[in-house]
C-alpha cells in the first residue's frame, strides 16, 4: 500500500512544478519562438511556430525590411519596435549583428519591416498559447 | 542575402505562415487546428483577391 506521506510529497513537487512551468514556458517561448511549447513535449506544434515564425522573420530581413530600435519618436516607430521585441532572441541578435536596416528604395522593403513586426505579433500569441498549455487550460 | 518576391507571393507566404500560428494557437485538437488554419488561409487569400478586384474596379 502507498504511503500517504509520500503521495502527498509526489503531489506538492507535481504541483511546484506545474507551477514553475507558468512562468517558464511562457519566457522560453518568447525567446525561442516554439521553445515554450517544446518544454512541454508538443514537438509537432513547436516545430510548425518556430518554423512559422522563423519564416516570416527571415523572409523580412530578405526583404531589407528595417528591424526598430528603441525610439520615442513617431507613434508608429513606437509600436514597431514593440512589435519587434516580440521575436525575443531573434531580435536581439538582429540587432547584434546589425541586421534590418531597411531599404527606402525598394517597394517590397516595407513587406519585409511588416513581416518582420508580425513575426513578433505572432510569437507573443504563441508564447501565451504555451502559458495555457502550463495552467491546463488547453491539452 | 535578399531576394524579391512579388505582392501576390508575399502575401502567399504571409497567410501561409499566420494561418499556422493561427491554427495551432486557437483551437484544442489536431482537427480542429488544422480546419481553422485552413479557413484563415483561405480567408486571407480570398481577402487579397477581393481587394485587388476592387482596387482594379475603383480605378477603372
Amino acid at each position: 500500500m502507498a504511503n500517504p506521506q509520500n503521495a502527498a510529497v509526489a503531489r506538492n513537487t507535481g504541483a511546484s512544478q506545474a507551477n514553475s512551468m507558468t512562468y517558464i514556458a511562457p519566457v522560453a517561448g518568447w525567446l525561442l519562438p516554439g521553445l515554450g511549447h517544446f518544454i512541454q513535449r508538443r514537438w509537432i506544434r513547436g516545430l510548425l511556430l518556430m518554423a512559422a515564425i522563423f519564416v516570416m522573420f527571415f523572409a523580412g530581413l530578405g526583404m531589407e525590411g528595417k528591424v526598430y530600435s528603441f525610439n520615442t519618436g513617431d507613434l508608429l516607430d513606437i509600436l514597431g519596435f514593440v512589435g519587434d521585441l516580440g521575436t525575443g532572441a531573434l531580435y536581439i541578435v538582429a540587432r547584434m549583428m546589425n541586421w534590418g536596416i531597411g531599404n527606402i528604395h525598394r517597394a517590397v522593403a516595407d513587406y519585409g519591416t511588416k513581416y518582420i513586426v508580425v513575426a513578433g505579433l505572432l510569437n507573443v500569441i504563441a508564447a501565451v498559447d504555451a502559458y495555457h498549455i502550463a495552467i491546463g487550460k488547453k491539452p | 542575402m535578399t531576394f524579391e518576391l512579388s505582392h501576390f507571393n508575399a502575401a502567399l507566404v504571409f497567410a501561409l505562415c499566420a494561418s499556422i500560428v493561427f491554427g495551432i494557437t486557437q483551437r484544442n485538437t489536431p482537427r480542429e487546428m488544422l480546419r481553422y488554419g485552413s479557413y484563415c488561409f483561405v480567408l486571407f487569400i480570398g481577402g487579397v483577391i477581393v481587394a485587388a478586384w476592387a482596387m482594379w474596379l475603383i480605378k477603372h
